[in-house]
């Protein structure tokens, strides 16, 4: 086995959030601070604070296929086939074969099984009612494969299960089996549908982590010193990956190379985050890229604005940028929720036009900044002008003590 | 049930399963799979179904007999004659 330290580059970008079905969308209103955050009502719990994605569900495959499949690979199969148009790819161009799927999870098969023992409460909870379609739905492959299925890709395909860190892991994951050479291109992302499981949102409250306000736009509220807890979205995004060579020999469009990864755990709680091993993972992703932390340009927080989560980032956040002048902090969170397994994908992809435009979008729903959270540079209220922007570090972290953080420059 | 009301519930269900399917050209007894966007998973659905609307319990060697829409007709005519 040949391991090559190909440097890899995202050449494509598929993405469904809350308040956009694409990327120049997105930014647009990530950089205005739109959020489009909704109500929903969901069985037996009732009402709550939510992002769902709008998209075109049947562009890339039947209704018949949507109703057969799960939700996450309905936007799994829409991001993917996005993310390969916008490359100006076709998956003959490296072989089907040698192409990757690698899809980040926080959980998958929650909604499904909630849903079939609704079914069956309806039949007396008589199990030969229970549908056939549970395991196919289920198996943890079901998002990263149904993608497979729709593009006719035969490489190897497979979930990353990582809690909230699990975007930033599958990007981790396709760029680790490329210099393997394992696959020539792989197809990265993250996915949720968890806004259609009420146990999600009951255990939230549960923990008194449930983010609320009268206008769900203003429910996700990190940094500020009323937040009361996370809203839950949905949303998908998945990146085409290339080795810079293939990318600069095809003409290729390149977003930004990944330069700098880590993964680490805090061996500690099931839920409460650590700063000490969040810091521990930026230093080590810094160290990887060859970068000292003056020379990252933005910081998207992972903040999803529990009490404690958002103190312990910014603790992270001082220990390892506070000499950083040139440092700006963002939050994409206060503008779509928290997107679960897309989260760390979608919000490095919120943050990824800032190459070009230049610009850092805003934090947003912050009118009383908690004292707990201040933050050199953070960015509140409305985005903010740079001169240039080369680099960006992005944190996301979840529960049973998972960090994750991912950097990237523009090439 | 009469053998159109069966013919119309079967054609129901293929069409819960995919709204899509195209019935004009169907020909009643060619073999459903042949003609429409259906396979094994879909069968089940419409076993399912006939479970669920009508607490049919269709055993699994007798699944032969739904390959086409007179065969569904003929084996669900007795079993559906009280409905």
């Amino acid at each position: 086995m040949s391991i090559k330290n190909h440097r890899i580059v995202i050449t494509g970008v598929g993405l469904a959030a809350p308040n956009a079905d694409n990327l120049e969308s997105y930014r647009e209103k990530l950089l205005a601070g739109i959020s489009e955050i909704t109500e929903v009502d969901l069985r037996y719990f009732g009402k709550a604070p939510a992002g769902i994605c709008t998209f075109d569900e049947t562009r890339y495959r039947k209704k018949k296929e949507n109703k057969r499949g799960t939700r996450a690979g309905c936007l799994g199969v829409y991001c993917a086939n996005e993310a390969l148009q916008d490359a100006g790819l076709t998956v003959e161009h490296y072989g089907k074969s040698r192409i990757g799927v690698y899809v980040g999870l926080t959980e998958h098969g929650t909604v499904e099984t909630e849903n079939e023992v609704y079914n069956i409460s309806q039949y007396d909870y008589d199990v030969d009612y229970w549908t056939h379609h549970h395991n196919p739905r289920t198996v943890l492959n079901n998002p990263a494969g149904e993608i497979t299925m729709n593009l006719g890709i035969t490489g190897p395909h497979y979930s990353i299960g990582a809690a909230c860190a699990a975007g930033n892991a599958s990007l981790i994951q396709g760029v680790q089996m490329m210099r393997l050479g394992e696959v020539d291109m792989a197809l990265a992302g993250g996915i949720s549908e968890s806004t259609g499981s009420f146990g999600i949102f009951a255990s939230f409250q549960a923990q008194g982590a449930l983010g609320s306000a009268d206008d769900p736009r203003q429910a996700c509220r990190p940094f500020d010193k009323s937040r009361d807890g996370i809203v839950v979205s949905e949303g998908a995004c998945i990146y085409v990956l290339e080795t810079l060579e293939n990318a600069l020999e095809r003409g290729a469009t390149i977003y930004a190379e990944i330069v700098g990864y880590a993964m680490n755990s805090d061996a500690r709680d099931y839920v409460l985050p650590y700063s000490k091993r969040q810091a521990e993972c930026m230093e080590l992703a810094l160290e990887r890229a060859g970068l000292q932390a003056e020379d990252i340009d933005i910081v998207n927080t992972h903040a999803t604005g529990t009490k404690q989560g958002d103190i312990e980032e910014c603790k992270a956040i001082r220990t390892v940028f506070g000499n950083s002048k040139n440092t700006y902090i963002n939050n994409t969170k206060s503008i779509i929720g928290h997107a679960m397994g897309a989260a760390g994908v979608l919000e490095l992809a919120g943050n990824l036009s800032a190459f070009t435009d230049n610009k850092v979008h805003p934090t947003i729903n912050v009118t009383d900044l908690d004292p707990e959270c201040e933050l050199n540079n953070l960015v509140i209220g409305d985005a903010i002008q740079l001169d240039s922007v080369n680099t960006i570090l992005n944190n996301s972290f979840g529960m049973i003590g998972i960090n994750s953080v991912i950097i990237v420059k523009k090439v | 049930m009469t053998r159109d009301a069966i013919k119309d519930l079967v054609l129901e269900i293929i069409e819960d399963i995919d709204e899509d399917a195209d019935f004009d050209t169907l020909e009643s007894d060619k073999p459903l799979r042949d003609q429409l966007d259906l396979d094994s998973m879909d069968f089940l659905d419409i076993v399912m179904e006939l479970r669920k609307r009508h607490k049919l319990q269709i055993p699994e060697e007798d699944y032969p007999e739904l390959a086409t829409l007179d065969s569904c007709v003929n084996y669900l005519e007795p079993l559906l004659k009280d409905a």
